[in-house]
């Protein structure tokens, strides 16, 4: 029987990044609020020190700050004829726990999504007409423009300390900046960090190809830095251990030492950390949300009430909570209606690597997390698709992000994975070898889906979430289109040996891939094909609010966390200056 | 150690082909029996395996097991002129200790029924632990080794045999009789090249050899002036484990 405790006016599920921003930005009315994380407290000093946090076993293969799959995983299969099975371990995509969420061992790569990505159909309709458009792809415009957007991913940028060069400086291009981003008022906070061998190379054969590099935005503080809330940086150190630990320079922006702290400084903040949502609990019209149900670190079950309820956990785990709790019809893939885990998307993968002589030293250990060189030439619609018969782009890098050898020991393909020939292979190229990535974009198609798993079950004795997923044809004729550049460049960048990798053919849940899964929870304009209006607020249930990445109706060519950041910002603007105002519907349906 | 009798009660099994020539489960059962030849009012040393050299003593796998797990690693990254081979530097003792604790256990793995095979894209599908993977894999090895040669462990190959064996299990060709042979192979695999790659915090990588064989300086991670400074130089420097730092 769960207690019930004392009602307040907003709780919040999840203390990343979204849940975090949102308890300092709302934490400022004075209202009383709840933030509810299901993982462990956690600090940089002790959790994230020397020497023990630079340990590749422990965070990179054990999955130290991840999700435990023993208790939360998901189903899945790449299409409804099959049978879904469970995520038994962690493999393609690595969500967070703990205070901090994914954001703590993120990279840091910070993007403000081009101008395209905010409404690819209007725009793909005005240039290529609706031919382009393959009939079962769900190609929709988020109803919140670039524009909209642009003071609060500039607001994220100065949280975060991103180091970058603008490319677009109120409308005059730059170059050595991304001259493809949308126009943005004020200059990076920071200069870029300082460029690796590799980024060198790329930039030097992307130009001689008349291709437009830039060093990627990132949350990697090039020097030290005092955030607008006064918040201090430590300069990055450069160390290769980023992506998938937590960093010991407090140089990586995180929610856990910026928005966190502060939220938590408010007496009118409470957070609680071991508190594990189990749904949250509608009235009987399923039209209102009047509390959330939780566990404690002891299995002691809480009923939280609240007036407005924030939905702030990793984009899958959100959607899973809508399900379970009602809130929204449920997609139905027969018949296309339903909005509810509509919108599932992913990324796809494809690049070169290259091999160089023995003279040329990479030293791909002396890295960061978002240290790396990008042409964004074939991204978004930068480019002429009119012959290509796909629609979408990737951004295409040299990330320089470490050379923790485990997971980082480049052979040439046809090397055998073991033996004698294979160690001399791995001796030979570790120090003399980089991969050109493309980080392509993956749309939205009726048959990609989520909802609730009919037969297994998590230890709460909840549905598992299940996830019907897999590529196509648009977007492996993308991938693969970008990796015969990415060859192109390599041989440019005088490589004695160029591998393509190209395209999946089908989509696999088990090598890590990225931790960008979108959608299930799309924001738009229309009830019908979105869950959420353009402020994120439900449709259906108006006093829920749902943030990140599962709020994108397809996913991009770049990295999520910038926008997820600026949402969360301008979800935040619109409870205080609209709703707490006039609770109720912010957009009429 | 090497007078104790039940050490010789084992190496005289061997030598007249007892335990070669039975499945490996059942050998370990018949060096364990407890009260035999036991006489009223004798008192009987304790049965005692015998140092399976190349591992330390096993926290997990036993003897048979952890002569098998030795022999495997040597096969996949053997001693050359290239680098170190893989028991010298300790993977066979930092498999033993993974599959000794959480990791083995499966701690962290979704484990609740039922069970399918499934598609290559849904991944692992097994209702075994990694620990448990390995102990009946390497069941399965024996047997099939045991039938393909004369009654042999896979310890007990020569190289080629060995090399040649290991390959049929990595293409699923070795007929095994309980898992499928390359979720086995994809299972040692990984782990071989956690405990070489690893920090020798963890057992293997002993005196970070193979860091010092790749140039990569380990645990170090302050490069704000080398990053430049070092640009298309050999960084030559003397790796540093965990514990040398901490």
């Amino acid at each position: 029987m769960a207690t019930r405790l004392k009602g307040v006016d907003i709780v919040i599920v999840g203390l990343g990044w979204n849940g975090g921003i949102l308890a300092k930005e709302l934490g400022e009315t004075g209202l009383s609020i709840v933030a509810l994380e299901r993982g462990k407290p956690r600090d940089t000093n002790p959790d994230f020190m020397m020497p023990t946090i630079h340990d590749e076993l422990r965070y990179a293969r054990r999955h130290e700050l991840m999700q435990n799959a023993a208790r939360d995983t998901l189903t899945f299969r790449n299409n409804s004829n099959e049978t879904a099975l469970p995520m038994r371990q962690l493999g393609s995509f690595l969500p967070g726990e703990g205070v901090g969420g994914a954001g703590v061992h993120w990279n840091g790569q910070t993007w403000r999504w081009l101008p395209w990505d905010h409404e690819p159909l209007r725009r793909t309709l005005s240039r290529y007409g609706k031919s382009a458009i393959p009939p079962e792809m769900n190609l929709q415009d988020w109803g919140v423009t670039y524009d909209d957007l642009e003071p609060y991913y500039d607001k994220f940028e100065y949280l975060c300390g991103v180091s970058c060069k603008a490319g677009n400086l109120r409308g005059v291009k730059i170059d050595g900046g991304n001259v493809f981003e949308g126009p943005r008022q004020r200059e990076f906070p920071n200069p870029p960090l300082i460029r690796s061998h590799a980024g060198e190379l790329f930039d030097k054969a992307t130009r001689r190809l008349g291709y437009h590099p830039f060093p990627g935005p990132a949350a990697n503080a090039s020097q030290s830095y005092i955030n607008p809330d006064g918040v201090a940086f430590g300069q990055c150190h450069y160390c290769g251990y980023c992506d998938r630990f937590g960093c010991e320079a407090n140089a990586k922006a995180s929610a856990h030492f910026t928005v966190i702290p502060l939220a938590a400084a408010k007496k009118n903040v409470d957070i609680r950390a071991d508190a594990r949502v189990l749904r949250v609990n509608l009235d009987g019209a399923r039209k209102r949300a009047q509390s959330v149900t939780y566990l404690d670190a002891a299995g002691r079950e809480f009923e939280q009430p609240a007036e407005l309820v924030i939905l702030a956990a990793y984009a899958l785990g959100n959607v899973h909570l809508m399900l379970l709790s009602g809130i929204g019809r449920p997609y139905d893939p027969a018949t296309g209606e339903g909005v509810v885990g509509r919108n599932c998307a992913y990324q796809i993968g494809s690049g070169a690597t290259v091999f160089f002589d023995e003279n040329t030293y990479m030293n791909p250990y002396m890295g960061a997390g978002a240290l790396q060189m990008v042409i964004d030439d074939f991204n978004g619609d930068n480019f002429d698709h009119g012959k290509e018969g796909f629609v979408g782009g990737g951004g295409i890098s040299v990330s320089s992000t470490g050379g923790r050898p485990i997971e980082f020991r480049p052979v040439p393909i046809g090397t055998p994975p073991w033996g004698t020939e294979w160690k001399r292979a791995v001796k030979r190229h570790y120090n003399h070898t980089l991969a050109i990535g493309n980080q392509g974009s993956a749309m939205a198609y009726r048959q990609n889906y989520l909802d609730l798993d009919p037969t297994y079950r998590d230890p709460y004795g909840r549905p598992l979430l299940r996830m019907t997923f897999d590529y196509h044809p648009n977007e492996q004729k993308q991938a693969n289109f970008i990796a015969d550049i990415c060859v192109k460049i390599g041989n440019e960048m005088g490589g004695e040996r160029v591998d393509r990798r190209a395209a999946p053919t089908r989509y696999s849940i088990v090598p890590y891939q990225s931790t960008h899964n979108t959608g299930g929870a799309a924001l738009g304009t229309d009830p019908k094909t979105s869950v959420v209006n353009r402020y994120l607020q439900s449709w259906d249930v108006p006093n829920v609010f749902v943030t990140g990445a599962c709020v994108f109706p397809q996913n991009a060519g770049k990295n999520p966390t910038g926008p997820v950041g600026a949402l969360a910002h301008w979800m935040a603007d619109a409870i205080i200056n609209q709703y707490l105002k006039s609770p109720g519907p912010l957009v009429q349906a | 150690m090497t007078d104790n009798k039940g050490v010789r009660r084992r190496e005289f099994l061997k030598g007249i082909g007892v335990v070669g020539a039975v499945a490996p489960l059942a050998a370990g059962a018949a060096e364990q029996q407890p009260g035999a030849g036991h006489e009223p009012g004798q008192v009987h040393d304790h049965l005692t395996s015998a140092p399976v050299a190349g591992i330390e003593p096993p926290r997990f796998f036993t003897s048979i097991e952890a002569a098998v797990i030795v022999a495997l690693v040597d096969t996949l990254i053997p001693k050359d002129d290239v680098g170190p081979g893989g028991i010298e530097v300790g993977v066979p003792t930092f498999i033993d200790r993974e599959m000794a604790g959480a990791f083995g256990r499966g701690a962290r793995m979704y484990m609740q029924g039922p069970f399918a095979a499934g598609t290559p894209q849904q991944g692992y599908q097994l209702p075994l632990t990694p620990a448990e993977l390995y102990r009946v894999g390497i069941a399965d090895l024996n047997a099939w080794i045991a039938k393909t040669h004369g009654g042999k462990t896979f310890d007990q190959l020569g190289t080629a045999d060995r090399v040649a064996a290991l390959k049929l299990v990595e293409e699923g060709k070795a007929e095994f009789a309980q898992v499928p042979p390359h979720t086995f192979f994809n299972m040692l695999l990984q782990t071989t090249m956690e405990g070489y790659f690893g920090d020798p915090l963890y057992g293997g990588n002993q005196n970070k050899a193979v860091w010092k064989m790749i140039g990569f300086p380990g645990a170090i991670g302050m490069f704000v002036e080398e990053i430049d400074h070092y640009r298309n130089k050999k960084y030559d420097v003397e790796p540093k484990s965990i514990q040398d730092l901490g």
